[in-house]
């Protein structure tokens, strides 16, 4: 019955697994982001405060959760190669970093550009957004360290460490506009009962949050190809797989 | 013969305490810094005297920080070129008692070092005598706080080149909510509005890092020393 769980240690079986459900990720990504990014921008109803401006929420929302998303994952990935010893755990963690980035940065900017309109100014030194930019910080620094060492299995498990003790972040962010009093607006959407906003709105988004976990969910299995086929140089099946 | 944990930490302790006295430019360097950089910003700012009282916390607190992450180099270096960390990591001890350790005598050496000498950087930064209580003690919080997330990046970057940067692209950032509650607490003070907010936050933190990052840093040692 575990045998599938097992079997996600094993390299080969991980980089035949990615290669498999990468185009399925990346196609249904495509509808789904597709269909949010036409009904979101064009057939949504206008906010009654912030009018058309608030149609960015599509691309910033949904960037800003899988910032936060894709740092538990590192962590999470991290901690098992850290405890358990798997190899693929690190792999995983290591093709996360420069995507959770990403993310941060288009959440940020995506941000600030909304910022500009709605509170007069691109950047405020508030608590979510500098929780948000220090997350980001995290990033550089997890990458940066397992870089830095020449021994690629020690620099897995430092940077996996580092990831495990950022982690105290991602709380705070998510809290940050319920505990200070924020710029930000609270949350409307993940609110237990029903969502402070109004479903024509809100199915776009919610698509949009799926596109992009699809869509992360197919940048990770290619990055995590490139991974595996580096870590895994020196072995037969890597020469078999490159020569086929 | 076995040493118990807490007969190992009190040797430990005496053993750095003993080494940094016995090298005194070591112990007032970061203290020197300290100084310089808070000088620094004065001149810069031409003297203007209400502007400098209203940024003195975000100064003195910049300024701490800086120069406790300049003094975490001295943290664990000496002892891993040496090849002591390894023979204390060899002796049976857990890695957990070694490192704090370490970084108790290394916060008594610089964090509570700056602690005491902060009052004269506070007089020169104009900042009002009523104010000293509330910003010892949350620069004594703060120190401490930032000794022990230091001792997590000083044990990730032993042994490597250039560590310096790196060290500081890690550790700043965890550092941020730190500066935030810090120089918060002051600044209220300063302007004599309730700094209690700000100091439990911060005490908040530093119990959650005092009680959790030992063994975060000891990990670290056991990654890097392997």
């Amino acid at each position: 019955m575990w045998t599938w769980f097992y079997k996600l240690a094993s390299p080969p079986h991980v980089y035949g697994l990615s290669g498999m459900l990468a185009p399925w990720f990346l196609g249904i990504a495509t509808l789904t982001i597709g269909y949010g990014l036409i009904d979101g921008l064009a057939f949504a109803p206008p906010d009654y405060q912030q009018g058309d401006a608030f149609r960015i929420i599509y691309v910033h929302a949904p960037g800003a959760w899988m910032s936060t998303f894709i740092y538990t994952t590192m962590a999470v990935a991290g901690a098992i190669g850290l405890i358990w010893r798997i190899k693929m755990g690190h792999a995983v963690a290591a093709a996360c970093a420069p995507i959770g980035a990403s993310f941060t940065i288009l959440a940020l900017a995506t941000g600030s550009l909304w910022g500009k309109p709605m509170w007069g100014t691109y950047w405020a030194w508030d608590p979510r957004l500098t929780s948000e930019l220090i997350l980001l910080f995290l990033y550089f620094g997890a990458m940066s360290l397992r870089s830095a060492f020449e021994d690629a299995a020690q620099g897995d498990r430092a940077a996996a460490l580092l990831a495990v003790v950022g982690v105290v972040n991602v709380p705070i962010i998510h809290y940050s506009v319920v505990w200070w009093n924020s710029l930000h607006q609270g949350a409307t959407v993940a609110k237990l009962g029903k969502p402070a906003m109004e479903l024509s709105m809100l199915w776009p988004l919610l698509s949009m949050l799926l596109g992009f976990m699809l869509f992360f969910g197919a940048v990770l299995c290619l990055r995590l190809q490139g991974e595996v086929l580096n870590r895994e140089r020196q072995a037969n099946w890597v020469r078999q797989a490159v020569k086929s | 013969m076995t040493v118990g944990a807490w007969e190992a930490f009190w040797l430990i302790v005496r053993r750095e305490l003993c080494l940094s006295f016995r090298r005194p430019e070591q112990l007032f360097q970061p203290l020197v810094f300290f100084l310089i950089v808070t000088t620094l910003f004065p001149l810069g700012l031409n003297l203007q005297l209400s502007l400098l009282r209203d940024m003195a916390p975000g100064v003195l607190w910049v300024a701490a920080l800086l120069s406790s992450l300049l003094s975490l180099d001295s943290l664990f270096k000496s002892d891993a070129d040496d090849g002591t960390l390894e023979q204390l990591a060899l002796s049976g001890q857990g890695l957990v008692v070694i490192v704090t350790a370490k970084t108790c005598a290394h916060w008594l050496v610089t964090g509570a070092a700056l602690v005491l000498i902060s009052p004269l950087v506070a007089i020169a930064l104009n900042i009002p005598s009523f104010a000293f209580a509330i910003m010892m003690a949350s620069l004594t919080m703060g120190t401490l706080t930032l000794s022990w997330l230091g001792a997590i990046g000083a044990g990730l970057t032993i042994g490597l080149r250039r560590s310096n940067v790196l060290l500081s692209l890690i550790v700043l950032p965890l550092a941020m909510p730190l500066l935030i509650f810090g120089a918060g607490a002051t600044d209220r003070a300063i302007s004599q509005i309730g700094a209690a907010g700000a100091l439990y936050f911060l005490a908040a933190l530093c119990v959650f890092t005092c009680t959790l990052a030992p063994f975060a840093a000891g990990a670290a040692l056991r990654i890097t020393l392997e």
